[in-house]
Order: C-alpha cells, then sequence, then structure tokens
C-alpha cells in the first residue's frame, strides 16, 4: 500500500529524515517508535504529503504522494496529527463532520444526509455518542482524541495514520484506543501509529519500525526489533526485555 | 438533527435581516428634521421634489447604504482573519491596513492632493495607502510561497506602528487647516457625497462576502489547524491567500471612503459567534447583516445625539461595541 523508497526531507534546510526505505502492506498494523527527535513525526507527515520529498518518493498504491490531487488524497488516507491544546469553536458533531468535507463536490456547503449517517457511525465505534452536543474544548483528553479518530473515521480512509494517539492519556484510554486500532484493523484499515510506548507498541502491532536519528535503524516483527542490544544502543540505556506471557511478545522493562 | 440545525440556521438569518429593516426604517426616520414613517411612505410614492424627499433620499439613504456596505465588509474582514489567525484579537485593522490608509491621507493632504484630484483625492489615497501597506505586510511574510500566520500578523502590528509614528510626524509639521481634515478623517464619518464611491463599496463588499462565503467550508477547516485543514484536502496556501486579499480589499475600500471606524470588526465576529456559533456558514452571513445594523444604528445615534452637529461615528461604535463586548464577555464562559 505504501512503499517509501531512499527518501529524504525535511524543514528548510534541515534535512531530518535520510535515505529511507521499508513498505507497509495492506491491512498491515505498523508501529512507528524511536527516540525523541528521532524524526517519527516528520516520517508521518511525509507519508501524509504534508512534506515534499527532497529525494526519494513515498508511493501510495503506485502513485506518488506529494503529486497526488490534495482532495483525492484526503479521501485515502486519514491523519490523527499530535493534539497540542488547540482549541476549536465546535461541537463534538461538528467536528466530525469535518472529516467529510474531502468527498464534498467543490462548490457544496451542506454536508448530505449519508455525510450525517457516516459520522453518526465513526460517534458510535469510538463510544463518543452521547457526547455530540458537548463543546470539543470542554472534553476531557481521552475524550478529545477519541472525537479526532471519530473525525478522521469519517473520512473513510483505507489508510490511517497516527502520531502518538496515546500520549498523555491514562491506561484506560492508552487500552481503549489500541483496541480500536486493532478492530479497525480487522476491518481492512491500514494502520501505521507512532508510539512512544514500547510495549503497547510491541504487543498490538504487527510490524516495528524503528527509526534512530533520522534514519532507518531495524524494521521487523516485535521480537526482531526489540531486542536488549538494539534498545540499549538506540535509546542509549539499559533495559531488559523478558517475553509476554500470554501471546508471547517482547516486553521492555528497566533496570533499577 | 440536520435539518433543525439548517432551520435554525434561517431562522437566524431571517431574525437578523428583520432588526436590519427596524433599524434601516429608525435611521430613516430620526434625524434633525423629524420625519414620520406614515409621511416617508407617502413621500416615496409623491413626494418627488420636496425637500423631505431629498433629506430622505439624498442625505439619508446613502448613508445608510454606505453604512451597510462598511458594517457588513469590516465585520466579515473580521470572521475571516479571526477564522484564519486563529487569534481572537484580530481585526481588520490589527494588519496595518487602516495605518497605511491614514498615511496615505495624510500626505495627500498635505502635499495638497484635494487641490488636483478634486473630491475623490482623499479616497483614492486612502486605498492607495492601505494597498502599499498590505503588499509590504505581505512581501514580509510571504517565505517561500507560502504565508507564515504568525510572523503576518507581528509584522501588522509593527508597520501599525510605524504609519502610526509617520503620520504624527507629518502632523507635527502640517498647517493648522490642513490638521483639522486630517483629524476629521482619521475620526470616521459614513458621510460621502459621491454617490459612485458609494456603490463601488457596496459592490466590492457584497462581493467579498459572496466570495468568502465559498470559502466558509474551507474556514472551518482552518479553525482546526493549518496541518489538520491540509489533512482534510484543503489547499491552505491557496485559501489563505484568497481569503487574506479579499479581507484586505474590502477593509482598504471601506477604509478609504468612510475614514477609521473601529471595533466593528472585532466586536461583532465574537457576539455572532456567541449567538450563532462557530460554524462559518452560519457565521459569515450573521456578522454581515448584524454588522450593517450595528454601523447604521451607530451613525443614526451619532447623527442625533447632538443634532444639528454631528458626532464621529467610530466615537459611538468604540463606546457601544466595548461595553457590549466586556459584557457578553462577563455574562458567558465565553472561549474563542
Amino acid at each position: 500500500m505504501v512503499r517509501v523508497e531512499d527518501f529524504s526531507c525535511g524543514y528548510g534546510k534541515d534535512i531530518v529524515l535520510k535515505d529511507i526505505s521499508f513498505e507497509v502492506k495492506a491491512g498491515q498494523f505498523i508501529g512507528l517508535i524511536g527516540p525523541n527527535g528521532s524524526g517519527k513525526s516528520t516520517m508521518i507527515r511525509a507519508i501524509s504529503g504534508f512534506l515534499p520529498p527532497q529525494k526519494g518518493v513515498i508511493l501510495l498504491n503506485g502513485r506518488a504522494v506529494s503529486r497526488k490531487r490534495h482532495r483525492k488524497l484526503a479521501t485515502k488516507l486519514a491523519v490523527v496529527t499530535q493534539s497540542h491544546e488547540m482549541t476549536s469553536p465546535f461541537s463534538v458533531e461538528e467536528f466530525v463532520l469535518l472529516g467529510r468535507v474531502p468527498h464534498w463536490s467543490k462548490l457544496q456547503l451542506l454536508e448530505t444526509k449519508q455525510d450525517v449517517e457516516i459520522a453518526e457511525k465513526a460517534m458510535e465505534l469510538t463510544g463518543i455518542s452521547h457526547l455530540r452536543g458537548r463543546a470539543m474544548e470542554k472534553l476531557s483528553g481521552g475524550e478529545r482524541q477519541l472525537a479526532r479518530l471519530a473525525r478522521a473515521l469519517a473520512q473513510k480512509p483505507g489508510l490511517l495514520l497516527l502520531d502518538e494517539p496515546t500520549a498523555h492519556l491514562d491506561i484506560g484510554h492508552q487500552v481503549q484506543i489500541m483496541h480500536l486500532l486493532k478492530k479497525l484493523n480487522k476491518e481492512a484499515i491500514t494502520i501505521v501509529a507512532v508510539l512512544h510506548d514500547l510495549n503497547l507498541a510491541s504487543l498490538y502491532c504487527e510490524r516495528l519500525v524503528l527509526l534512530n536519528k533520522g534514519r532507518l535503524r531495524c524494521a521487523g516483527r516485535p521480537e526482531e526489533v526489540l531486542t536488549e542490544e538494539i534498545i540499549n544502543e538506540v535509546y542509549d540505556t539499559s533495559i531488559i526485555v523478558k517475553e509476554d506471557f500470554y501471546i508471547s511478545r517482547p516486553l521492555v522493562f528497566p533496570v533499577c | 438533527m440536520q435539518s433543525s440545525k439548517i432551520s435554525t440556521w434561517i431562522w437566524w438569518t431571517f431574525f437578523l435581516i428583520a432588526l436590519l429593516i427596524v433599524v434601516v426604517v429608525f435611521s430613516l426616520a430620526v434625524g434633525a428634521v423629524d420625519l414620520p414613517l406614515r409621511k416617508a411612505f407617502f413621500l416615496l410614492t409623491k413626494g418627488r421634489g420636496t425637500p423631505e424627499y431629498a433629506i430622505l433620499f439624498e442625505v439619508r439613504l446613502p448613508r445608510i447604504l454606505l453604512g451597510l456596505a462598511v458594517g457588513g465588509g469590516l465585520a466579515i474582514s473580521g470572521v475571516i482573519l479571526q477564522g484564519m489567525f486563529r487569534n481572537p484579537l484580530v481585526e481588520p485593522y490589527t494588519l496595518g491596513i487602516s495605518g497605511g490608509a491614514a498615511l496615505g491621507v495624510c500626505l495627500n493632504m498635505v502635499a495638497g492632493g484635494p487641490n488636483v484630484l478634486g473630491p475623490l483625492a482623499t479616497p483614492v489615497s486612502g486605498f492607495l495607502g492601505a494597498a502599499g501597506i498590505v503588499f509590504l505586510v505581505y512581501a514580509f511574510s510571504a517565505g517561500r510561497g507560502a504565508i507564515r500566520i504568525s510572523r503576518l500578523l507581528l509584522t501588522g502590528v509593527m508597520v501599525s506602528f510605524m504609519a502610526s509614528s509617520l503620520i504624527m510626524l507629518v502632523m507635527a509639521v502640517t498647517k493648522t487647516e490642513d490638521l483639522h481634515g486630517i483629524i476629521f478623517w482619521i475620526m470616521g464619518s459614513l458621510e460621502e457625497p459621491n454617490p459612485f464611491l458609494i456603490i463601488i463599496v457596496l459592490v466590492i463588499s457584497l462581493g467579498g462576502m459572496i466570495l468568502s462565503f465559498v470559502y466558509a467550508v474551507d474556514l472551518n477547516a482552518l479553525s482546526l489547524g493549518e496541518e489538520d485543514a491540509f489533512h482534510l484536502g484543503v489547499r491552505v496556501d491557496r485559501v489563505k491567500k484568497a481569503l487574506f486579499i479579499t479581507a484586505s480589499l474590502i477593509t482598504g475600500c471601506c477604509v478609504a471612503v468612510t475614514g477609521i471606524i473601529g471595533f466593528v470588526g472585532l466586536v461583532v465576529p465574537h457576539l455572532m459567534r456567541l449567538l450563532v456559533g462557530a460554524d462559518h456558514r452560519i457565521l459569515l452571513v450573521a456578522s454581515y447583516i448584524s454588522g450593517a445594523a450595528f454601523l447604521i444604528l451607530c451613525d443614526t445615534v451619532a447623527r442625533v445625539a447632538i443634532a444639528p452637529m454631528e458626532l464621529p461615528v467610530g466615537v459611538i461604535t468604540g463606546i457601544v461595541g466595548g461595553a457590549v463586548f466586556i459584557y457578553a464577555l462577563s455574562r458567558k464562559g465565553y472561549s474563542f
């Protein structure tokens, strides 16, 4: 579905990602991991077409993302960016309905009945139907993240990109969101998520892509990537890896 | 849910239009010469040639039309800019437009432009000043094709300061007769003897309204932040440029003809957001209508408060607008 080929990009003269190549197959759930400043968010921005390439190319279904028609692209992939304290003045329902905008014709100003139904479904799926009339800024962090996810789902994307979807959330909301992503993944949405929590990444993703200092360190199944040797080297720390009791995924523990 | 939202919007639109009509009729009826409504209707049909007819249709109606154009125009410029910058303190004048226009008018008066170009000299020089400043601000903050919003804002504020300092400089070396003209222009007035200019402002302000309405959904997306708007398929750079130029053009024309009338572009969008919500599809329409009604009402007050003398309308909009705004802020837990 997505092919990153020998890709470099950055902000102005500041090159953040260097010579990166990997592939995301349709239906996969990929975790993008790496230390702070390793270029994970930039990678998401590049795949979404927000940042143009300086070298190489990123292909979505065989066509370069940077060349795709803008609106068309937004019907194929949806992005949940990192939530800063961005206050938006809308109610939850209005906010989720904005996800339908890419599907509108050029001069369309009103949503159709179908748009409302799709938004409704997205809110049901994320469990926020009861909040529809609430103002976005009155939501808690976890609810807000669910609303952002609902908006992305209203876009009906084939590919979902998420930048730290579980940041600043309690363990309950973290698990809720990861579970939801897994469920969506089973319903044929390909997912690429930046994750800081290595254990969540290990438990939920089928493949991990590890970035370090703007380069691809390694990619593979969790047990191939999350080894003591690699993690200690990349994160410059000392951890030990143990196998999870239930599904035999590697778990990372700090040594103390 | 859906149809109820649209019917709420329609109700608001009708309500505000009704309000506007009431204000217009009131404004037609009162003034230094009292003209009861019944008489006004009578005049409308067979009053041609009488002095009352002249007062009504050659003095009051043009002012009302100009008030509609400028009030509505400034209000939607405020909506556009606040939506685009996601900053509640932005108004049409923040970007240095008023400063530029005032500087243009100042220089024109000092250089003796009115003697050469006649009555058109003031609006033309005002517009040129506004356009010049907008171009400067734009050029400074457009880095490699994309407008950087925070930079645009800061540049605008700084250019405003520089313009007002230059105005002081010009005023300090000006003759007293010219000084009076400059001050009067800066205070703002809807008095405009040239019907041609009124029509131009009306066309541009209504045209700007229609154009910005086309971008209403993009503005909604933009208020989520530029990156999110991009991911919703909005061509952010192009939309920002189009909206910025639209808002500048509207404001530039309004300022050039009427002088500086503050607060309409700041207060009206906020009040309307409080009443009808933040969706730009209704916010733009509501702000245009109520901005027009607000300015016409303020102008009527300015005309009759100390009749037959006249107050500068900018004074009224400032006092009334500011007071209403503070009241609204303190009443509800309003956050932008």
